[in-house]
């Protein structure tokens, strides 16, 4: 079934766009990531323009992580804390990831910057994460006893000031790091128009070291308010909000979260970080290729001033 | 004026016989509406030749028919290699390209008219694009203009069809253009042209309004006028959604 997207100006068929919502949220709901890093190229790869293609997947992204956090919510595995002192950071830096996109967009070579973003976190952090998570599984198999790879980090994190004690992830840390995260994950939301989960959810692991259990939960519900902020800014500046694609991504996406979220229960924290180490590096690999190789066209248009 | 088309029937007689001659078209709608599934239209256009005298034996009638959608400015960019990678280097700005262009034609093209009448009339598709000043350090602007033509070609938003035109005794002739879906919403100028003699000795304009209608003219016009009320429905639509489907599979885990 064919339908026309008001805002996209382009026709596509309707259960192709379901299907793709539903795998993405299965994704989403599975490891916390909103998807985005995902389903903006696969938008991109059904002929949506890309500006409606980054605006749109940020209203969708509010979507499923919302029916994502309220399952998170009913296990109690939300921080919700930690997720307050990340959006902070997450919303200065979405405004501040803004006019950053701005300015690059003026000198022309946005484009370009946004995809050696992708390709050079997609690569850090998925490559990172491979490693990590592989070695704590050759960890558990060999002895029971884990080694805490925390007591690095706890120096300079305990020496900073305006501690805090969350609960939840039974942390007791200065709120300058998870500000910071959330700053940081903020401008890269805004410039690479993803939610920032793939980058958040390794940060929280890691940086912070919270317990991996209510990481996908908090990050989702930073996640909510960030790209819903996002939706605000683009619907309001670029009228790139594409309200008809939406609904039919989400309709897939809040079902295939809720899916994915009960999937993730079933697993091992190791098993589902592995996997996403996969999927990332894989989704990295392929947009390093298409940097690499010689397109097929050398030519794009642009709708002039614009990118 | 007068002494322009004095000069004309001086010099070459014989297509004084051509000003006679007239369209009088007929197009199956001149409205297209997008709607919600909209997946492209098929538009059929019809007309005769309205002449006082009988028509030249020696030359055939030949008609080209041309749908041109709104222009707009549009920026070519090329890509290079550079440090390894393929990087935007040039930037054209082409003054105005349609965004939709179709002609069509009763025979080859450059067989029915010459080039200074293309010109005159801006009938071929590279005629249609308009591209003024070009800057110094692009040597060959041309192949950006082509690009365009290309890119848009594989698209369908530009046509090319030779022979589409069929013409019956030399009075009546028809033809459909099928235009896609990625329409954009505009005013798109149809002409016709009659030639003889690889010349134009009348031509015809109307206008095709496509148009977006019903849910589809309602959201594109809130987005634009109303854009925070637009942004605040996306918001409200996504979270309802997103609280409707966890409440449908707590409903269903209960069942």
């Amino acid at each position: 079934m064919q339908i026309y997207l008001p805002i996209a100006e382009v026709s596509v068929n309707a259960f192709l766009l379901l299907g793709l919502g539903g795998l993405v949220g299965v994704l989403s709901g599975m490891f916390g990531v909103g998807g985005g890093f995902l389903m903006t190229p696969l938008l991109f790869f059904i002929g949506i323009p890309p500006a409606v293609a980054v605006a749109t997947e940020a209203n969708q992204i509010v979507a499923s992580s919302f029916s994502g956090v309220l399952a998170h919510l009913k296990r109690k595995t939300v921080d919700l804390k930690m997720g307050t002192v990340l959006l902070i950071g997450g919303l200065i830096g979405a405004a501040l990831g803004v006019l950053l996109f701005n300015y690059l967009k003026s000198l022309g070579q946005v484009d370009l910057l946004v995809r050696l973003c992708y390709v050079g976190f997609l690569g850090v952090v998925g490559g990172l994460m491979f490693v990590e998570s592989l070695n704590s599984i050759r960890r558990a198999r060999k002895t029971q006893t884990t080694t805490a790879p925390k007591r690095r980090q706890r120096n300079w994190i305990h020496a900073l000031p305006f501690k805090m004690r969350f609960r939840t992830s039974g942390l007791y840390i200065s709120v300058i790091p998870p500000i910071l995260v959330g700053l940081a994950v903020g401008v890269l939301a805004a410039i690479m128009g993803v939610g920032g989960g793939f980058i958040m959810v390794p940060a929280m692991i890691y940086l912070l070291g919270m317990p991996t259990k209510v990481v996908v939960g908090t990050s989702l519900f930073q996640i909510i308010f960030v790209t819903a902020f996002t939706t605000m800014l683009h619907a309001t500046t670029n009228y790139t909000v594409d309200m008809a694609l939406a609904v039919l991504l989400l309709i897939g996406g809040v079902i295939g979260a809720q899916v994915g979220t009960r999937i993730g229960v079933h697993m091992k924290a190791e098993q589902l970080r592995v996997l996403l180490a996969m999927m990332v590096l894989v989704v990295c690999f392929k947009l390093a290729l298409e940097l690499l190789l010689q397109p097929a066209e050398l030519y794009s248009i642009g709708a002039a001033g614009g990118h | 004026m007068r002494f322009l088309v004095a000069l004309v029937l001086l010099f070459v007689p014989v297509t004084s016989t051509g000003a006679t001659e007239e369209v009088v078209l007929g197009l199956s709608q001149n409205r297209v509406a997008i709607t919600a599934n909209f997946d492209g239209s098929e538009i059929l256009i019809f007309g005769a030749v309205k002449r006082e005298t009988a028509p030249p034996a020696d030359q055939p009638l030949e008609v080209i028919v041309a749908i041109e959608g709104p222009s707009l400015p549009v920026t070519v960019r090329r890509k290079e290699k550079r440090y390894g990678i393929w990087v935007n280097v040039d930037a054209l700005k082409i003054d105005s390209a349609p965004a939709f262009y179709a002609v069509a034609t009763s025979g080859p093209f450059d067989e029915i008219l010459s080039q200074s009448e293309d010109l005159r009339h801006h009938v071929s598709i590279p005629r249609s694009i308009r591209l003024v000043g070009t800057p110094s350090h692009i040597a060959d602007a041309d192949s950006f203009a082509e690009a365009i033509i290309r890119i848009r070609s594989r698209n369908g938003l530009y046509q090319f069809l030779e022979h589409a035109v069929s013409i019956e005794q030399e009075t009546l002739f028809r033809t459909s253009i099928a235009m896609p879906s990625n329409l954009t919403e505009g005013e798109y100028k149809t002409r016709v042209f009659l030639l003889r003699n690889r010349a134009v000795i009348s031509n015809f304009e109307t206008k095709i309004y496509v148009q977006k209608v019903g849910l589809e003219r309602f959201l594109f016009n809130l987005s634009r006028e109303r854009p925070v009320i637009y942004g605040l429905l996306s918001l409200a639509i996504a979270i309802a959604a997103g609280w409707g489907a966890s409440a449908a599979f707590r409903m269903f885990r209960q069942a």
